[in-house]
């Protein structure tokens, strides 16, 4: 392979002279290439993505049967209304406490994965990233029936430590813990592997020499590993954050948004909205209220990927 | 396992200092210790999936161990998989994924190339973009898609709500900017000789692209296959929306809607029903582990 390129190169300084109007002839041509070529993108992003995302916009605007423009008057319905700052301050408490957990989870347990011989890593890896595998549908609905009020396999296996049968999905705060549980579960693997990711990457030379220093384990990670991670720590909870913010499936199978709307997400409030309730410009209305958050964090993921594509 | 493991390495290592050795040992039987607690956390739902595809209604609903199988039987999976419904929420799943994997790769190959190699007017912008788009959740979207497809319903004519093959046009939009941005990044680190030298040849740029492109970015374009066919397998929240009638669903949709008739729950169905439907991505995943994981890395580290 490597000749071969040696030998193009000293063609084409042979042949410069010739080559170059036919080069600056295909540079001409180029854009137009790669308009085609990147169109059918352009069009899926515009059509699907950019043109519904106004839309929303428009449709938030509309009065329910979506005949006269109504101004803002479906945002201040929303403000005047106790569910929606529930879903506010729900939403915020499930992303933030969620994100934590799945970081933590992922951090420790990169290290455990990162601590054993090199050929194990693998094999556990592979146990460990299952829950990222499994559609959330699916493994939200095994969790279902792990809740289930009669048939509870966690009670059962609770009731044999004294501890009474807890109402898994029936009571607010257990609902919420529940949700909150089965969303980790789900997302911590890939924290994990991103992390295994970043801790592969730190040079052991690093470690070798805060050894001979004398630092202990702590001084170790707050030292070496958070600084040589922070990059990838910044992108990977930004974006969980955006996922985990804009959620829908683990809460719509687990518990409806119930008990008392007790555990609505935007995304399920607006779903219960928007198309059960058939009040589209109230749902659309609901959803636009994820834009804040996702934008901020969409800012500073960009700022990263950014600054880290300058460093590589 | 574990001590096996830990009796292999502990003395092969140079015993400079025995307190050190002595750390070494314990931190990995630590290590092993926690990792199977987590594992142990990790896999319970899954196995207990599998322990109640395996019952009968009868041993569900005798409030026995739940964590064992008395009486194994298959009964579950015979009569899912004969059940007509069944297998028509597989056959619309899989065509929509197929189809989709394949027009997600004949959009994002080309946009990527094109994005990472020839520098043209808005080019930088377009890749901001198009990793901008890949952070637009779907919950934002499902309203006005929804009320955007009974528009053009109404003025077309074609009926587009409540038909599987919607689907095929809705999920490219969760698939292609993810694909694209990963496909950016392999594309990118492949050195400029390797295609300058086949331009000089006088190789188009579609040659360039077939014969040098998408051979040597070959594990970048089966992470990125993964990732469509994983995403379009397990989406929700579209076919929730946009399709009803039975006939229509996709797994996910058809599994938690037909298999939960009112209050009455069919666990074991509902156990092998959600084991078949995670059982393609799964497989997936086995047989090409690592082409996951670099997909999965490459998404936040590359570009």
């Amino acid at each position: 392979m490597a000749d071969v390129v040696v030998e193009q190169g000293r063609l084409a300084r042979a042949a410069s002279p010739r080559k170059r109007a036919s080069l600056r002839h295909a540079m001409g041509r180029k854009s137009t290439v790669a308009f085609f070529l990147t169109l059918p993108l352009i069009l899926l992003i515009a059509l699907l993505v950019l043109y519904p995302a106004f839309y929303s916009v428009y449709l938030a605007t509309l009065n329910k049967a979506m005949t006269k423009f109504v101004g803002l008057s479906n945002f201040t319905f929303l403000f005047k209304r106790e569910t929606f700052w529930m879903v506010v301050r729900q939403s915020c408490i499930f992303a933030i406490t969620a994100v934590v957990f799945k970081a933590l989870i992922g951090f420790i347990v990169a290290h455990f994965v990162h601590n054993i011989p090199g050929k194990k890593q693998r094999k556990w890896r592979g146990m460990l990233l299952v829950p990222w595998v499994i559609p959330p549908a699916m493994s939200t609905l095994a969790w279902l029936w792990l809740f289930d009020p009669s048939y509870s396999a966690f009670n059962y296996t609770l009731s044999f430590f004294g501890i009474g049968p807890i109402p898994w999905l029936g009571d607010t705060f257990w609902a919420r813990f529940s949700v909150i549980l089965v969303n980790v579960w789900y997302g911590a693997p890939f924290f994990l592997i991103m992390y295994l990711a970043a801790l592969k990457s730190v040079p052991d030379q690093l470690y070798e020499a805060a050894a001979i220093d004398g630092a202990n384990w702590w001084q170790k990670i707050w030292h070496i590993t958070l600084p040589m991670m922070r990059n990838i720590i910044a992108i990977t909870t930004l974006f969980s954050l955006i996922v985990t913010f804009a959620n829908f499936d683990i809460v719509r199978i687990l518990t409806s948004g119930g008990p008392l709307d007790r555990t609505h997400l935007f995304a399920t409030w607006a779903f219960q909205v928007g198309i059960q309730s058939s009040d589209i410009p109230l749902g659309a209305c609901v959803s636009l209220f994820m834009v804040p958050i996702l934008a901020v964090a969409a800012v500073f993921i960009l700022r990263d990927v950014n600054k880290r594509g300058n460093e590589a | 396992m574990s001590t096996l493991a830990i009796d292999k390495t502990g003395p092969t290592r140079k015993v400079k200092l025995g307190s050190m050795s002595r750390d070494r040992t314990w931190a990995l039987r630590w290590s092993y210790f926690f990792l199977v607690l987590f594992a142990i956390f990790f896999l319970i739902p899954p196995v207990y999936m599998l322990i109640t595809s395996l019952k009968s209604s009868a041993e569900i609903s005798a409030a026995t161990n739940p964590w064992w199988v008395f009486h194994p039987t298959l009964s579950n999976y015979v009569e899912l998989l004969t059940s007509n419904q069944f297998l028509r929420f597989f056959w619309n799943s899989s065509m929509i994924s197929i189809v989709v994997v394949i027009v997600t790769m004949l959009i994002s190959i080309p946009a990527a190339f094109a994005l990472a190699r020839m520098k043209f007017w808005g080019s930088a912008t377009l890749a901001t973009g198009v990793f901008l788009t890949y952070l637009i959740p779907d919950s934002l979207l499902f309203i006005p898609l929804f009320k955007m497809l009974a528009v053009v319903q109404e003025f077309t004519g074609i009926t587009l709500l409540n038909r599987w093959y919607v689907l095929v046009f809705i999920y490219p939009t969760l698939t292609v900017p993810f694909c694209t941005w990963i496909m950016i990044g392999y594309f990118a680190s492949i050195p400029k000789e390797l295609d300058e030298a086949a331009l000089i040849d006088g190789a188009s740029w579609l040659q360039t692209l077939t014969r040098i492109f998408i051979p040597v970015a070959l594990p970048g374009l089966i992470a990125a296959t993964i990732f469509a066919f994983t995403v379009s397998w397990a989406q929700f929240l579209y076919p929730l929306v946009f399709t009803t009638s039975i006939d229509q669903l996709v797994l996910p949709v058809g599994i938690t809607t037909t298999l939960i008739k009112g209050d009455v729950f069919n666990w074991g169905q509902i156990m092998t029903g959600a084991l078949l439907g995670a059982a393609p991505p799964l497989v997936i995943y086995a047989f090409l582990m690592d082409y996951y994981i670099a997909g999965l890395t490459a998404g936040a580290t590359k570009g």
